[in-house]
């Protein structure tokens, strides 16, 4: 089934497109409901393939390029699909179809069809067409191909295709995209319930055991409230390289202002890396800071600790015993050996990188500051990922532990 | 007409009723679509989108433009997979025992059938919306998955089964207040419905105001996608606050001379105070508005 293809190009996209679906997609295509066009194909699959706004971006581009310059063949897809789900019901065919089909049989189509299409793949750059206008395969109309197949005509299915080449729906991708509601939404899973202290709710379950041994005679049991647990220490880099990234930073920083979940949150700032102080404001006012040694004894190891940054740096600003680039506050201890006893003093740490996660491996300090810490890109999903391993159950690696008298690395 | 090579049978024509959308309901081709998907699969179409975008509205012009019932579950929070099924009102039979009222030993009697139960019961084909599917417990989907999928259940005091007669026409609505189970997803048809853009507006707003100026409708969908296209805003203004707003300015008959200068009954686009205080400042400063819609930089149109 020539189409089988495009299921497994969804799927090698990262959609989760499952059997059932792609068998609810068949059976609407042989209910006709697409009206044999390409845009009521697009709207069809869409629907039973895709259930998330978030993966209609994705499907579209793979749609865009598996069905490119499909818009001046309109009603090949589905008609092609019928071919090959059973040979027989030629008298579906358009005049030009049958004509064509007298001079190929079914075999031979398909395996050049297949051939062309996986010979588009590969052309991809050279935006040369498969099936369509002008080109120089036997499929399509207005080609160059002498005993090619006329197929379709004009029609109105330019729609759907400038729909999938807008990009219309790659605001929704959760992968780039960061709103304050969809980071509420990843940090959701910011939760460890414990009945520790708090206030305290009548047991029911315990209430009806307890009166029952006491035969009738009533006994209240009381038990401290289910209640989250987390609490949850900020640290985000300010100012130059951060400067691009002032929104989803922002916006992160909101939505763990918003999450009335938390047992406890605070923010502190800092400029590319953690030397002594940190700061209360992203003025990095040294009126206004604490000592990073204090800071680890405020808060103590079952904080879980977030930084944010794009541990991008010079080398020296990492591991220098000077490098602190504000020469002010000039350190004796290398910026990496206070990361080191932050990810060692809190139970879990995570840092997220709003930089594109290709770039992480050209930057030597990220490559250096992700072997320390579990890093995650600042995106929706990222943050979901980030979220799971503050909480979520313990993975076990071995990170590098730096020896503690390391300080001139 | 052809079969189907995994055997299952194909009708010649469709075997069912088309959604084609109705006079007071401007649904998208995709929509329409996605509607029809649902219908022929007789699987139950989940409608996302952001909210006033008219997800609840859908199912009732869905149910009109096939001329079938329709019958609502509105979810809570506390809502219970089984109160869609039916209610056994121990209470009430308690009652009736301890004062002698109604028929007692009859069980039957006690049992109410919920929504689900009863367009299953129904003679003739019904549509359901479940709305805002979101809103209740994270495993109340996966409590309704077999339900819905088999379209039957049992009723546990009885041992009787309710069985669908005739296969409803499912509608559910979600606001993405949470994640659905994916084992769910994979039932159900999914449409989401786009934020209209300026042409599309124009289109729902002649709807509902078919008479309003036209030079004050250009103003007044300027200034909406304007302040949609503000990122500071914490909500962002709907469809349906957009329709309150022109019919308040209407009734007001404001002058689309003032509607340049200022943005009056801001309270029925926007609910929320930083917001309103926001926008108002940057009107008190002085900040410039756009004239004209190719002003409005990145928005989606």
């Amino acid at each position: 089934m020539v189409f089988l293809d495009f299921f497994f190009a969804l799927r090698e996209a990262g959609l989760k497109v499952t059997l059932q679906e792609w068998r609810m997609l068949l059976t609407c295509l042989e209910k006709g409901l697409h009206d044999s066009n390409i845009k009521g194909f697009y709207h069809v699959a869409r629907a039973c393939l895709v259930k998330s706004e978030a993966d209609f971006d994705t499907f579209d581009l793979v749609f865009a390029r598996y069905f490119e310059g499909i818009e001046g063949a309109i009603e090949l897809p589905p008609e092609l699909l019928e071919w090959l789900a059973d040979p027989h019901p030629m008298e579906e065919l358009s005049e030009e179809l049958r004509r064509a089909l007298e001079h190929l049989d079914i075999d031979e189509l398909m395996r050049r069809f297949r051939e062309t299409m996986a010979e588009q793949t590969e052309r991809h750059d050279g935006g040369s067409r498969w099936v369509g206008t002008g080109g120089r395969s036997p499929f399509g109309h207005g080609g160059h191909h002498p005993t090619g197949i006329r197929v379709g005509g004009p029609g109105g299915g330019g729609m759907a295709m400038k729909v999938m080449e807008d990009r219309s729906f790659a605001d929704y991708r959760t992968d780039v995209t960061l709103d304050v509601r969809n980071v509420k939404l990843a940090l959701r899973r910011l939760r460890q319930l414990t009945r520790s202290d708090g206030p305290i709710e009548l047991d029911i379950d315990e209430t009806i055991d307890k009166t029952c041994r006491e035969a009738g005679e009533i006994e209240l049991v009381f038990r401290p409230k289910r209640k989250n647990d987390v609490r949850l220490l900020l640290l985000m880099d300010v100012g130059g390289t951060m400067d691009p990234y002032f929104e989803p930073v922002s916006r992160l920083l909101s939505a763990l202002h918003e999450e009335r979940g938390l047992r406890d949150f605070k923010a502190y700032y800092f400029h590319n890396c953690v030397y002594e102080r940190v700061f209360e404001t992203a003025q990095l006012m040294r009126k206004q800071s604490i000592a990073t040694s204090d800071l680890m004894r405020t808060y103590g190891e079952r904080w879980k600790l977030m930084i944010v940054g794009d541990a991008a740096m010079h080398p020296s600003e990492l591991s220098s015993s000077r490098g602190n680039i504000n020469p002010r506050l000039e350190t004796e201890t290398s910026g990496l050996v206070w990361l080191d006893r932050l990810e060692h003093h809190f139970d879990r740490s995570v840092w997220l990188n709003p930089d594109d996660v290709q770039q992480w491996a050209m930057s030597g300090t990220c490559r250096t500051i992700s072997s320390l810490f579990p890093m995650y890109p600042l995106t929706v999903d990222g943050i979901e990922e980030g979220v799971k391993a503050l909480v979520g159950a313990r993975a076990e690696t071995a990170r590098p532990v730096l020896a503690p008298g390391s300080a001139g690395l | 007409m052809s079969t189907s090579a995994n055997g299952s049978s194909t009708a010649a024509s469709p075997a069912f009723k088309r959604f084609a959308g109705t006079t007071d309901y401007i649904a998208s081709a995709s929509l329409v679509d996605a509607v029809n998907c649902a219908l022929a699969l007789e699987r139950p179409l989940l409608v996302k989108g952001e909210p006033g975008t008219g997800k609840t509205l859908l199912a009732r012009h869905v149910a009109e433009g096939l001329g079938l019932p329709l019958d609502s579950w509105h979810i809570k929070s506390t809502s219970k997979a089984e109160d869609g099924l039916y209610v056994y009102d121990t209470v009430q039979r308690l009652n009736d025992a301890r004062f002698g009222d109604g028929n007692v030993r009859d069980i039957r009697s006690y049992i109410r059938l919920g929504p689900l139960g009863r367009v299953f019961t129904a003679k003739s084909r019904q549509v359901l919306l479940i709305d805002e599917i979101d809103k209740a417990d994270l495993e109340f989907p996966n409590d309704i998955l077999r339900e819905i999928d088999e379209m039957r259940f049992t009723v546990l005091e009885t041992g009787d089964e309710v069985v669908a007669v005739q296969r409803p026409m499912v509608i559910i609505t979600s606001n993405n207040e949470k994640e659905l189970p994916d084992a769910f997803l994979r039932r159900c048809v999914f449409h989401f419905i786009d934020f209209p853009d300026v042409a599309q507006m124009r289109e729902i707003v002649a709807v509902h105001h078919p008479n309003v100026e036209k030079t004050l409708l250009e103003q007044v969908l300027l200034k909406f996608y304007w302040l949609r296209d503000q990122k500071e805003l914490r909500k962002r203004p709907s469809t349906s606050e957009l329709i309150d707003w022109i019919t308040a300015l209407v009734r007001a008959g404001v002058d689309p001379a003032r509607l340049e200068a200022e943005v009056p009954f801001m309270g029925a686009l926007l609910k929320n105070e930083q917001d309103t205080r926001a926008i108002e400042s940057f009107v008190a400063r002085g900040g410039k508005t756009p004239k004209a819609f190719s002003e409005l930089g990145g928005l989606r149109r």
